[in-house]
């Protein structure tokens, strides 16, 4: 098995790219691989635990809850992007690292594939 | 004890999208990354430039005086600080109308030793062809 290294700066709501992250991440973790997905930028915003669901909006925190579960998966973000925004080390939801920018570059030193999704 | 090459290349146009700033800081936090890693081990990165994304290169950036924040010239200078290897793509600073003296193609003014390299594409399509990971900002 192998190990995936995912990165994404787009937002929650205003693009499907992290919708496409995470379900890349679940495919790949219910293949058995581990997966590292660094938000940074204003992908922090999935951090942010209280997040309700809305049929018009993405919701993603249940299958991050379950990609927590399945200890193959580790989610951190940007801790500089977060507090720019304002999502303090109290609004993350449970499972979530804080990190700098530095972790991101460890996990790709050791990945078998770095993608990075939503790049704007 | 391993090298693992990482290019982040940059195609974005500064401060339209924060795509670009991105790719600088992520590459400047590969000097701190060997905290995570076994001794021995570490990245190494190289930052390329193509397309719209040489205009992050301009020198007498205003982002200070006009949005008070730190401008991509800044950052540039930094990488090459840091000494990073850093490429600008010469066709793509010619289909601009800009000349070498227009870039940010070293850090003296702040200690910097590395200068950046003006290059054609196939030099950095080498690059990206040797690298472990492929990042386009």
């Amino acid at each position: 098995m192998g190990k995936l290294t995912i990165g994404c700066f787009s937002s929650l709501v205003g693009s499907l790219s992290l919708d496409f992250a995470v379900k890349l991440s679940e495919a790949a973790v219910k293949k058995g691989h581990d997966v590292d997905l660094w938000v940074s930028s204003n992908a922090t915003m999935l951090s942010k635990k209280g997040q309700k669901p809305f049929k018009d909006y993405s919701h993603l925190a249940k299958t991050l809850t379950e990609l927590f579960a399945s200890g193959k998966f580790k989610a951190v973000a940007c801790e500089a992007c977060a507090e720019a925004r304002g999502y303090h080390k109290d609004d993350t939801m449970e499972g979530w690292g804080r990190r700098s920018m530095d972790w991101y570059l460890a996990s790709a030193f050791s990945a078998d594939r770095v993608l990075l999704i939503g790049g704007d | 004890m391993a090298i693992t090459k990482l290019a982040f290349i940059v195609r974005s146009l500064p401060y339209k999208t924060e795509a670009s700033r991105l790719a600088l800081t992520h590459a400047i936090a590969s000097q701190t990354v060997e905290i995570y890693l076994e001794d021995g081990d570490n990245v190494e990165p190289v930052l390329c430039y193509i397309g719209d994304g040489v205009l992050n290169c301009l020198k007498n950036q205003q982002a200070g005086k006009h949005y008070g924040i730190t401008s991509l010239e800044q950052h540039a200078k930094n990488s090459l600080l840091l000494d990073l290897k850093v490429m600008i793509c010469k066709e793509d600073v010619d289909k601009f109308g800009l000349k070498e003296d227009q870039l940010v193609m070293d850090a003296e003014d702040i200690g910097g030793e590395t200068n950046a390299q003006l290059v054609p594409y196939s030099e950095i399509q080498k690059v990206m062809e040797e690298v472990d990971h492929l990042q386009f900002f």
